[in-house]
C-alpha cells in the first residue's frame, strides 16, 4: 500500500471555551468555576509537508490547539480540517482521516501495564504506515528495553518511547506535544537527529510544540506563536530570526535610528545606550548604522518570543497549566 | 555551527563559497545533499535548499539531475572577482578606521604589510606589486 501524501492542517477562526463547572475546594466543598476562554480567533496553517514549530508560553493553549486535530476535541466554534491538500475534511468521528492523524502527548498513549511490544502490535494494527523495523531502531538508539512494562519505565524512557511511536507510526500529520519532557539532553538530540533523517527519507507533515526554543528552531521550517490562546505570528522560520534587533551605540545615535520604530527595552550605561526594536532593519539602516558606530545584534527567536509574549501579559497574572482568561459575559456561546 | 545572527541558509551559502574560494571544494566536486546538511548539521532540509538555491542563482553551484549539487566550472574566479572588490570596502576600510583611532600611521602600516608576506603560493605576485 502506498503511503498517503503529507497532510496539511488549517484552523478556521477557531475558539474554545471550557464551560462553566464545578470543582472540589480544600475543605472538601464544591465551588464554582467560571467557563474560560482557551483558544480564540485562531486562523493558521500547518503546511502539507513540512515541519512547523508551534511555540508559545506554558497555558498559551498549545496543547488545546493540537488535541483539535486529533479529534480528541471539538471546537467550540470555527473550523478544524486536514487531509491531503485539495480534500481537507473535519476529522472528527472520521476514522479513516485520524488513523493518519498522530498526535503525541507527553508519555503518549501507550497500554501501560503490558509489555511495550505489545504496544508495539496495537499501533501495528492501528496506523496503516507503521514501520516495526524502525520501532526496534529507535527503541535500541534510545536504550528503551521491549520486554518492560511501560507503567515501569523512568519519565525519559516514557518520553523516548512516545518518540519512538511518533516517528514509527510515519503518519501524515504527525504532531509532537511537548514529548521531550524528561528526555535527557543526549537523548533530546538524538531524537532530533532521527527526527530530521527519517522527515528527510519519509517526508510528511510535522508539528513540534515546544518552549526549547533554541535548541529546536532550526528544525523549523515555519512557526507559529501563541499567546494567551492567540496566534501572534505564524510565518517562515528564517524570517524571524532577524525580527528583533539591538541597537548598541551613542546615546544620540541609537535613539536617532530607534525613532519611529517600536521600541521593546531600553538601557543606559552612561554615554552608551542599547535599545531592542521589533522590525527588521533596512540595509540602509545598516549602512547608518555602522557609520554612526552603532552596532547591530539579532535577538532570535528566543528574543523574540520572550518580547511578543511578554508585553502582552502585562499586568495579568499567571495563567496555569490549561486554562485560558476567564470568560467575560460570554456564556451563552457554551 | 551557523551559531552567527543572520538567516542560516545565508551562514550556509557563506560557509560554502568560503569552501570554493580556499580549494576546499573544488571545481566539479559533489556537494553534501540537502539531506545530508540536514541532519549532519541539524537543521530544517529545506533551510539547506534555500542555501543552495541560492548558489546555483549565483552559479557557484549547479544541479545534475538525479546526482545531486556539484561545485560549477569557473565558480573560484568569479567568487574571487567579486569578493576582491568587496575587499577594499568590507574588510580594510573598517581596519584603517580602527588604526586611525589608535593614531597608528600609514607608514607603520606599509612597513608591516611589507613584512609580512603571505604563506605560501603566491608571494612572487606579492613582490612585484609592493
Amino acid at each position: 500500500m502506498n503511503p498517503l501524501p503529507p497532510f496539511t492542517a488549517r484552523f478556521d477562526d477557531v475558539e474554545v471555551t471550557f464551560p462553566r463547572s464545578w470543582e472540589m475546594g480544600e475543605n472538601g466543598v464544591a465551588r464554582r468555576v467560571s467557563g474560560s476562554v482557551a483558544l480564540e480567533n485562531i486562523t493558521c496553517e500547518f503546511p502539507a509537508g513540512q515541519i512547523t514549530g508551534l511555540l508559545g508560553r506554558n497555558g498559551a493553549g498549545k496543547s488545546t490547539m493540537l488535541s483539535l486535530l486529533a479529534a480528541f476535541r471539538r471546537p467550540t466554534r470555527g473550523a478544524v480540517l486536514v487531509g491531503p491538500d485539495g480534500d481537507l475534511r473535519d476529522p472528527w468521528e472520521d476514522a479513516a482521516l485520524t488513523s493518519a492523524v498522530l498526535v503525541v502527548q507527553e508519555g503518549g498513549d501507550v497500554l501501560q501495564d503490558e509489555k511495550v511490544e505489545a504496544t508495539f502490535s496495537y499501533y501495528a494494527d492501528l496506523r496503516p504506515d507503521w514501520d516495526p523495523e524502525y520501532a526496534r531502531e529507535l527503541l535500541d538508539l534510545f536504550e528503551v528495553p521491549l520486554r518492560k512494562k511501560a507503567s515501569v519505565l523512568s519519565r525519559g524512557k516514557r518520553s523516548a518511547l512516545a518518540a519512538t511511536l511518533g516517528l514509527a507510526a510515519r503518519a501524515p500529520l504527525t504532531v509532537f506535544d511537548e514529548v521531550y519532557l524528561g528526555m535527557d539532553a543526549p537523548t533530546r538530540f538524538a531524537f532530533y537527529d532521527a527526527l530530521l533523517a527519517d522527515y528527510a527519507e519519509h517526508p510528511r507533515t510535522i508539528v513540534m510544540s515546544s518552549h526549547l526554543v533554541e535548541e529546536t528552531e532550526r528544525l523549523f521550517e515555519n512557526v507559529v506563536l501563541l499567546d494567551r490562546g492567540r496566534v501572534v505570528l505564524a510565518e517562515p522560520a528564517d524570517d524571524l530570526r532577524t525580527r528583533v534587533t539591538s541597537l548598541t551605540g551613542p546615546t544620540a545615535a541609537v535613539d536617532h535610528l530607534a525613532a519611529g520604530r517600536d521600541v521593546l527595552h531600553r538601557q543606559h550605561l552612561g554615554p552608551t545606550t542599547r535599545v531592542t526594536v521589533h522590525g527588521p532593519l533596512s540595509d540602509d539602516d545598516a549602512r547608518a548604522a555602522a557609520a554612526a558606530g552603532v552596532t547591530i545584534g539579532h535577538e532570535g527567536l528566543e528574543g523574540l518570543l520572550i518580547h511578543l509574549t511578554r508585553s502582552s501579559r502585562e499586568g495579568t497574572g499567571d495563567g496555569g497549566t490549561t486554562a485560558g482568561r476567564p470568560l467575560a459575559g460570554k456564556e451563552s456561546h457554551r | 555551527m551557523f551559531d552567527g545572527p543572520e538567516p542560516i541558509y545565508l551562514q550556509i551559502a557563506q560557509m560554502i563559497r568560503a569552501q570554493v574560494l580556499s580549494g576546499e571544494l573544488q571545481e566539479e566536486d559533489q556537494v553534501m545533499s540537502t539531506t545530508q546538511f540536514a541532519t549532519t548539521f541539524r537543521i530544517n532540509p529545506a533551510t539547506a535548499q534555500k542555501a543552495f538555491g541560492q548558489l546555483v542563482e549565483e552559479k557557484v553551484l549547479y544541479k545534475r539531475r538525479g546526482l545531486g549539487m556539484f561545485v560549477a566550472p569557473g565558480a573560484r574566479d568569479r567568487l574571487q572577482a567579486e569578493h576582491r572588490a568587496r575587499y577594499f570596502d568590507e574588510v580594510l576600510a573598517p581596519a584603517l578606521a580602527q588604526a586611525a583611532l589608535l593614531d597608528i600611521s600609514a607608514d607603520d602600516i606599509v612597513a608591516y604589510v611589507r613584512g609580512h608576506r603571505p604563506a605560501g603560493g603566491s608571494s612572487a605576485a606579492w613582490e612585484e606589486t609592493s
